[in-house]
This record gives structure tokens, C-alpha cells and sequence, in this order.
């Protein structure tokens, strides 16, 4: 890679894939016979319930769990047998409710993302400072890199999260709930960054728990209930009352949003 | 690590650290309870002096100074590793029962018919190697991490345990017990040089593995998860990690007996001056651990001279008020 241009990821063709997985945790079995395709460059948000296995289905794609049957394809290989820091060069993950040590500052915590392209003896190189530098600035954080995390604000926090992953350079980005604990303005911050990374080619999963939000800035939507994709789709294509009811038990009609357009939940009631 | 924002708070605080460690030394070889005046041990540094002087200096306060160094670095980089893969600033080798393991596996050893010279290293090792497995599976449950009171209580119920049950075999069996009430307080007067030669490949060995495992362990530090998704494998990271403070603590109890809170002491300094990366706070820990234990040491001579304090219950002084504060602290800091 040229060091001179901002790396910020390889510009190559990127494809994951749940191929018929079988996820069990101890002896629930969370997912079941569950095949999605991620769409290359696009923001897919996964939604449903809680317990529907959302953050079960995100953690087998990274990798971080191991399916019981069926595969997870990178690039035309099963996951689980690639070398772990192979796929932490392609496959970048957020995990939920992440705790960084007490006094980390924020380039500390971004410089970690380099460590999937760092051998063992191997020295800071200029390239690794320059994914730091376009990771901050990506997020906006440069006049806040030398600030501990735990003075920060919780988007400014989780911001720097993400600086994190995009410092580690992969063209695919996994987030398990990434606005769960922020507030409105904060959720904003946040998913308008998502939505950035996007723009620059980066293929991102995400679950969300708020099915509003996901249908906002989400290209692909897909809904789980129990384990199972009931849908899979554009927000605007596959949202239907029928949809929300499977998903939530709660009736409501769909309107359109007048400034974005996109789908939007009204006269929500108990079913 | 060369880069320009951790070098320069780096250097020089390995820098400082090593001027105070130099000064430290040279109190340790000039101060005594003995009738060597600074000034004749001064002069017998240099190779003048009568005969007392060159061995009180040569013999005595050069290898127990050299010994002290050791376990020093040994220790403070055990506590702080331990701290690390635990990620509990109170999970400290002596605190938790490590080196009382360690000792419980040398009366054994002698109890069963060893000499004291012989087996105490590799014996120390696997006490050492067992008890920290134990400490890591208590710290690890659900609920003890994180709560300060249970860790240590944890801790205290296996370290009286272990010292109980090493009190009964040395009851038993008189020769052993002369041998060892003495190596059970720890101390590094009068220590045997060549056991200190003997643990050196080991110390060699532990600090070896740490330097190939502090980059995964400092990821570790963000949670597994964020580990795994950075391509460290957790779980080969404390296993290499359980067998370096192994080694370490096996190796100091070995030549100098269990010597307590001195594993807990030096990584809090450390990271008050380095931050919460393991990568900064192991070099500091390898740096304040030997100046604090000849420091501590040189006080044990001094305090109650002509008689010595045992260093264990210097340390012990001196580290207990330390432990009371980190308690009393509003809030674990999380590592």
C-alpha cells in the first residue's frame, strides 16, 4: 500500500455470507437454518425483537462465535478457518457495551485498530500513523485525541469506538447496537458517521434496536424473529404493518417521511 | 513502541526511574546494622578497607542487593501482569495466594525428603503454576471480578489455607521446619547466591514470553470481544500469561520467599505515572519493583538495627496501608 494515499481500506471486492447456519448457545438453539447475503457498499441494519438472535446472528459473522452447522463465507472461504488476524485485516467488529480501561485517551484507544497489521516485533510505521490520523479526522475526533474516553460525552465515546474499527483498515464493518445507550442527538452523531463510512465503500451490518432509526439510514433491512430472516430487503420495499406486527406484536400504520423519505412508523397500539 | 506520543513520556520515566534505582543500590550497599560505617563500605567499594568491610560489602550486602533486584523485577512485573489478564488492579500473586503456594510446594518437597538447595526451584514453579491457576479461575467467575471485598476474600481464604496447611506438615517434621521458618518469612538476607544463578534462565524466559505477549494483552484490556475482533486469541494469551507470573513469582518465592504486597504496590505507582496500557506499565514495574524492595529492604535493616525486620513484614507495613486505600477507593478503577 502506498503510503502517501490515506489508507484507508484495500480497494478490493469484499463478500460475506451466512450460508444455512445453525447457532446454539448452550442448549438453546438461537439460529436456525439462517442464509444472508450481505450487499457490498451498502448499510444493512438487522432488526427484531429482543432475543430474536441479532447480536447471536452479527457475533457468528465476525467470527467471534462458531456455528454449530452451516458456514460464514468471507471472500469465497469459510470463516472459521481462516487465520484470526487475517480476518481481522478484512472484518472489523463493534461489540456491545465495550469498556476501555480507566485514563485511555482517544488515540490510544484508535491506535489499537492497527494491530491486525502489525507483526510481532514489528515498529509503528508511517502507515499505521496515517490510518490513525484518517481515522480521527473520519470521526471527527482530531481536537479530541488526546482526551481520556471517560471524560467524553457517550457519542463522542462511542465515536471514538468506531474510530477504533475504522483505524483497523477493513472494507467490512460489523456494529452490535452501536447508538443502544445514546440519546437522540447522539444517535444521530453516530449513525450520520455510519453513513459516511458507507459512502466511501465500506460494506457495514449493524443491529439496531430501533426499527425507526434502522429504516432511516439503513440500505438493507433485515428482520429476525426467533432465529429466523422474515425479511430481507430496502426499508421501503419490504416495511409493511403486517411486517411490524410479525416483528413486535403491535399494530401501526407506515407513512412516509416527508424529508428523507423513508418509511416511518405511525399510530403505533397495542395489538 | 517508537512513536511520538508515547517515547517521550516514556523515556523519561524509565530514565528517572533508573537514577533512583542507582541510588537506591548504592544505599543498600553503603547502609547496615552492622559496624561497616557508610564511609568504610564507600571506601570497600572500591577494594579498600579491611577484611570485614570487603566481605560485609562483597558477601553480604552485594548478593542481597543483587537477590533484592531480582525478585523485584520478578514480582512488580507478575503483579502487573496478573493485574492485566485479570483485569483487576487488586489480583496481586502474594495477595491471592500464589506465593503461598509456592511455599506450601516447597514444605512439601522438604517434608518429603528434599534438601532445600536442590529441588526448591522447579518445587516453587509448579506451587506457583497451580496456585495461579486457581486465583485466575476465582477471579474470572461471574461476580468476582470486578468486586474487590469477594477477590480478596477469595484471596485470603486460600493464602490462610495454604499457610495452615504448611504449618501442619512443618509440625510434623522438626528438620524441615528449622530449614523453612525462616525461607517462610521472606527475605533476601543470607540467601544463596547460586539459586539466584539458577533462576535467571527462568526469569530470562518469563520475560521473554511477556515482551511477545503485551501487545495481545494490551488489547485484552477492551474486553474479549474487541480482542477476538482484533485478532488476538484471548484464551492462548492467559495461558502463556498464567505460566510467565508462574515463573516469576515461582522464581522469586524460590530464592527469597513469599514476600507480600509487593506485586500489588508496584503496578498501582506504575500505572499512576504511565496510564492503564500494560505495554508502558510492564517496563516502569521491571523498574520501581527492585527500587522498592531494596528500599525496603534497607529499611528492614535500619529500623531496628543492630536486630533486622524481616522484609516480609516490611513490605507488608508498608504495602497494607496502600491495599486499604485502593478498598476504600469510591470505585475499582477498571483495567
Amino acid at each position: 500500500m502506498n503510503a502517501k494515499s490515506t489508507p484507508i481500506f484495500t480497494d478490493q471486492a469484499v463478500s460475506l455470507a451466512a450460508q444455512a447456519l445453525k447457532v446454539t448457545r448452550g442448549h438453546n438453539t438461537v439460529i436456525e437454518a439462517l442464509s444472508l447475503p450481505l450487499t457490498p457498499g451498502a448499510v444493512t441494519a438487522i432488526v427484531g425483537p429482543n432475543g430474536c438472535g441479532k447480536s447471536t446472528l452479527l457475533n457468528t459473522l465476525a467470527r467471534i462465535l462458531a456455528p454449530e452447522q452451516g458456514q460464514v463465507i468471507l471472500n469465497g472461504r469459510d470463516i472459521q478457518q481462516l487465520p484470526s488476524r487475517t480476518v481481522a485485516q478484512q472484518l472489523a467488529l463493534l461489540p456491545q457495551d465495550t469498556h476501555a480501561p480507566e485514563g485511555m485517551t482517544v488515540e490510544d484507544l484508535v491506535r489499537f485498530g492497527r494491530q491486525p497489521h502489525q507483526g510481532l516485533f514489528q515498529q509503528w510505521s508511517p502507515e499505521d500513523q496515517a490510518a490513525v490520523q484518517a481515522a480521527l479526522s473520519a470521526a471527527d475526533l482530531l481536537p479530541l485525541r488526546y482526551a481520556p474516553l471517560d471524560q467524553l460525552s457517550g457519542g463522542q465515546r462511542q465515536r471514538a469506538w468506531i474510530a477504533m474499527t475504522i483505524a483497523q483498515s477493513t472494507p467490512l464493518l460489523l456494529l452490535d447496537e452501536p447508538t443502544s445507550a445514546l440519546d437522540l442527538g447522539h444517535q444521530i452523531e453516530v449513525f450520520e458517521l455510519i453513513r459516511r463510512l458507507a459512502s466511501q465503500g465500506r460494506t457495514v451490518a449493524m443491529v439496531v434496536h430501533d426499527l425507526l432509526s434502522a429504516c432511516r439510514y439503513a440500505d438493507q433491512l433485515v428482520a429476525m424473529v426467533a432465529g429466523e430472516v422474515i425479511a430481507h430487503g430496502p426499508p421501503s420495499e419490504i416495511l409493511t404493518p403486517e411486517l411490524v406486527f410479525q416483528l413486535y406484536r403491535v399494530h401501526c400504520d407506515i407513512i412516509e417521511d416527508p424529508f428523507s423519505g423513508s418509511p416511518m412508523l405511525a399510530n403505533v397500539r397495542r395489538a | 513502541m517508537s512513536n511520538q506520543h508515547t517515547t517521550p513520556r516514556m523515556l523519561p520515566l524509565l530514565v528517572s526511574g533508573s537514577l533512583i534505582l542507582a541510588v537506591t543500590v548504592l544505599a543498600s550497599l553503603l547502609l547496615g546494622a552492622g559496624e561497616i560505617s557508610p564511609a568504610r563500605a564507600w571506601a570497600a567499594l572500591w577494594g579498600y578497607g579491611s577484611d570485614e568491610a570487603l566481605f560485609v560489602l562483597y558477601e553480604l550486602r552485594g548478593p542481597r542487593t543483587l537477590i533484592g533486584a531480582l525478585v523485584g523485577v520478578a514480582l512488580g512485573c507478575a503483579g502487573a501482569l496478573m493485574q492485566a489478564v485479570s483485569r483487576n488492579p487488586l489480583a496481586e500473586p502474594g495477595l491471592l495466594g500464589v506465593s503461598a503456594g509456592s511455599s506450601f510446594a516447597v514444605a512439601l518437597a522438604l517434608v518429603l525428603g528434599a534438601s532445600i538447595s536442590t529441588l526448591t526451584v522447579f518445587v516453587a514453579q509448579a506451587g506457583a503454576l497451580v496456585g495461579c491457576a486457581l486465583v485466575m479461575t476465582a477471579a474470572r467467575l461471574n461476580g468476582l471480578g470486578h468486586n474487590p471485598v469477594r477477590l480478596i476474600l477469595a484471596g485470603a481464604t486460600l493464602t490462610s489455607l495454604l499457610m495452615a496447611l504448611t504449618s501442619l506438615l512443618l509440625m510434623f517434621d522438626q528438620r524441615s521446619a528449622d530449614e523453612i521458618r525462616f525461607w517462610v518469612i521472606g527475605s533476601v538476607a543470607g540467601r544463596d547466591m547460586s539459586q539466584a544463578i539458577q533462576v535467571l534462565p527462568f526469569i530470562g524466559v518469563a520475560l521473554g514470553l511477556l515482551a511477545f505477549i503485551a501487545r495481545p494483552l494490551a488489547a485484552l484490556a477492551l474486553g474479549e470481544s474487541v480482542a477476538r475482533g482484533l485478532g488476538e486469541k484471548p484464551a492462548r494469551i492467559r495461558l502463556i500469561s498464567v505460566l510467565v507470573v508462574a515463573l516469576l513469582v515461582g522464581s522469586a518465592t524460590a530464592i527469597a520467599g513469599p514476600i507480600a504486597f509487593l506485586g500489588l504496590v508496584v503496578p498501582y505507582i506504575a500505572r499512576h505515572f504511565t496510564g492503564p496500557d500494560i505495554r508502558r506499565t510492564l517496563w516502569l514495574s521491571a523498574v520501581i519493583g527492585p527500587i522498592l524492595l531494596i528500599a525496603a529492604d534497607t529499611c528492614s535493616r535500619l529500623l531496628a538495627a543492630p536486630a533486622e525486620m524481616p522484609l516480609g513484614v516490611m513490605t507488608a507495613l508498608l504495602g497494607a496501608p496502600v491495599l486499604i486505600v485502593m478498598i476504600r477507593a469510591r470505585r475499582m478503577p477498571l483495567l
